[in-house]
């Protein structure tokens, strides 16, 4: 009962469990997942850094399933279009920066790898790599290693649709069905592979393919933030009861080119992008907060000045961190390797 | 100490360390009720239940995949790869990821795998149940790779290996699994990783090789001892990855003539940058030109028997080789 004696609906993220304040949040590293992507194509079109692999249009699936982990327990394989995911989990704009600008102190590489490689053992981040998919069977693993030390948390792995064509999908996925092992695997299906469209890298649907491997496989709105919240809090106490691996396809559209080497327009419209723009999870999100009145435009242009604000500083600190030293190309191939290398 | 043949010295390596530490554990295909198709792990299911000897899907990158995923979060996985010729589509979770996750992460995470592989022919095992792949791995920085000769070796490289914090491909020589015996403790001692070994002392000729072909490298050193007087000094890389310098440039310096003896094709070979060790090192401590007797460069070796006898290095090859490199 409200304060006018008439009975309060909850509203569907109350119905889910998650509080006004949890919501708003969420649509926080939506958001700054945004600005952080759309900076650093700026930068890289301004000569700054080297490079940059978007993930626009994808913000909202991602922070909806980090919000449905165990933020303090769980571990994370992400892809590298997950810039709203790894903010989601405790990476900040300024370590993302760092690995942007590939300075030493970068928390995912030191400066080594490609930004959108991420990796952090403090936050139970799993270092990746860019040849695709190879990240599954390390999931399975993470999973398999909690199942014989009876620990309580999952893993969760994230691929595009065209990764889901290789082989380590399969036979990681299959491992997992095989031995009931506590991971969620989830496809975000932006709908290209780079240039390749759905239609020629699947002729089935990704969330079938867990059929042939005995376990659930589900298809979700990327775009609908609620959705992908309640089927990845689902799989994971489905996880968590011993029940083994769920398949999650998040469908979504890849709304920015694959990174700041590609000319998208090559290989789709301006209207097809136009129109899924229409769609973007964040803006429906936005809508959805103000339509259950937790939220409004002027909250919203404060929240917006408030991130820019927050990546104008740690875009400008990352850029005045210092480099790693050359010589520090040699550290780190085995453990405790001198500073002259490796033998 | 008992005398074991070298399969029960790799078998008691992963017994005595599963007993050690539970997280230690062994996966791959036909480990666990079978025991392994050479019953390398036969009897561990029974002791450490199925849990910790697992019985994989046929899948090797899984196989790979899921136990690099298991090592970055603490445990030890011992993953096996049936035949060294199964193992190439395991070798993209190998080199792109075993052997770059330390060094990617800045030393965030590192990966503390093992994965052992049969190598070698001899057994009339065809193009694909005969293979030396070591070529294929040797040189990715990252890994570690031994190729033990001995029953000793084995047990003691093997411990080292799943007690080492980084990578290692552990080559075992299917044709040594029986013919190779030896006196083994049976208490806790490893061999480190990255030390050769004398097998053999002596004056005239200095050969250095690893697994099985120094049997025929022992065999032929006794004989041409015995018939001619010669002296052969006998190195044993044992690990290939990182190759012990050191050692070498000795063991080449005692004689000033060398033989590298290997089964892996000659081009390419781990016998190729020894060499280069060599001419870099100790250029003007040899008496003759650098000789290698190696498998030929033929995509892999035949089954027919005549073939698979021209393939394989032999007693009498290795005796003829480094008869010649004496008399030089």
């Amino acid at each position: 009962m409200n304060d006018q004696g008439t009975v309060h609906t909850p509203h569907e993220h109350e119905q889910l469990g998650l509080t006004n304040g949890q919501v708003i949040d969420m649509y926080r590293y939506m958001l700054l997942g945004r600005k952080f992507d759309e900076r650093n194509l700026l930068l890289q079109r301004a000569g700054k850094i080297n490079f940059h692999v978007s993930g626009i249009g994808q913000e909202a699936a991602q922070a909806a399933a980090a919000f449905a982990l165990d933020r303090e327990k769980d571990y994370f394989l992400p892809y590298y279009r997950d810039y709203s995911f790894v903010l989601s989990v405790g990476m900040t704009p300024y370590e993302l920066m760092l690995s942007a600008f590939a300075k030493a102190d970068d928390p995912n590489s030191g400066g080594r790898q490609m930004p959108g490689h991420f990796g952090s053992k403090r936050l139970r981040i799993v270092t990746g790599s860019s040849p695709v998919t190879t990240q599954v069977p390390h999931a399975v693993g993470v999973a398999l290693s909690a199942k014989m030390r009876k620990q309580d948390f999952v893993s969760f792995v994230t691929f595009g649709e065209g990764s889901s064509n290789q082989g380590d999908f399969h036979e990681g996925a299959n491992f997992a069905g095989v031995h009931k092992l506590p991971v969620i695997f989830m496809c975000e299906n932006n709908q290209y592979a780079i240039s390749v469209p759905l239609h020629k890298q699947i002729s089935g649907k990704v969330s079938d393919r867990a059929l042939g491997y005995g376990f659930p496989g589900i298809r979700v709105d990327g775009n609908d933030a609620l959705a992908v919240y309640k089927a990845v809090k689902e799989a994971r106490e489905r996880a968590i009861r011993g029940e083994g691996p769920t398949l999650i396809e998040a469908m979504m559209y890849r709304l920015s080119p694959h990174s700041t080497s590609d000319n998208d327009l090559a290989y789709r419209t301006k209207e097809e992008v136009e129109e899924n723009w229409k769609k973007d999870g964040i803006v429906r999100f936005k809508q959805y907060l103000i339509s259950c009145g937790i939220w409004d435009e002027e909250k919203d242009a404060d929240l917006q000045a408030q991130l820019a604000l927050e990546i104008k500083e740690a875009t400008d600190l990352a850029d005045n961190a210092p480099f790693p030293k050359p010589e520090d190309t040699l550290k780190h191939v085995y453990a405790g390797d001198s500073e002259e290398g490796v033998y | 100490m008992a005398e074991m043949e070298y399969i029960d010295a790799i078998r008691l390596a992963m017994k005595e360390e599963m007993e050690k530490d539970e997280n230690v554990f062994v996966l791959g295909e036909d480990v666990g009720v079978k025991g392994g198709v050479f019953t390398t792990t036969k009897g561990l299911q029974d002791q450490f239940g199925e849990e910790r000897v697992i019985d994989t899907p046929l899948a090797e990158s899984a196989i790979a995949g899921v136990a690099i995923g298991a090592a970055m979060v603490g445990m030890k996985p011992i993953a096996e790869m049936q035949y060294s010729d199964f193992m190439l589509p395991a070798t993209n979770q190998i080199i792109s990821e075993a052997a770059k996750i330390r060094y990617r992460s800045n030393n965030d995470w590192s990966c503390p795998v093992v994965v052992r592989a049969p190598i070698g022919g001899g057994i009339f095992g065809g193009l694909y149940h005969s293979q030396c792949p070591e070529s294929i791995f040797f040189g990715t920085p990252g890994l570690k790779i031994v190729a033990p000769f001995t029953a000793y070796d084995a047990k003691g490289l093997l411990k080292a290996a799943i007690n080492d914090p980084d990578p290692v491909l552990f080559f075992e020589n299917k044709k040594c699994y029986r013919m190779i015996k030896g006196d083994v403790p049976l208490d806790d001692y490893t061999v480190p990783i990255g030390k050769a070994n004398v097998l053999r002392e002596g004056t005239d000729i200095t050969v250095i090789g690893y697994s099985m072909p120094l049997h025929f490298c022992l065999q032929a050193a006794e004989e041409l001892k015995k018939e001619e007087g010669i002296s052969a000094h006998i190195l044993d890389l044992r690990s290939l990855q990182p190759l012990d310098r050191d050692a070498i440039i000795e063991a080449v310096r005692k004689t000033g003539k060398v033989l590298i003896v290997h089964e892996d094709n000659k081009t390419g070979g781990v016998g190729a940058e020894v060499s280069a060790i060599i001419s870099e090192e100790c250029l003007f401590d040899l008496d003759a030109p650098i000789k290698r007797l190696c498998g030929p460069d033929v995509p892999a070796m035949p089954i027919s028997p005549p073939m698979e006898k021209f393939f394989m290095l032999s007693k009498d090859k290795v005796k003829q080789a480094m008869h010649e490199l004496a008399v030089y």
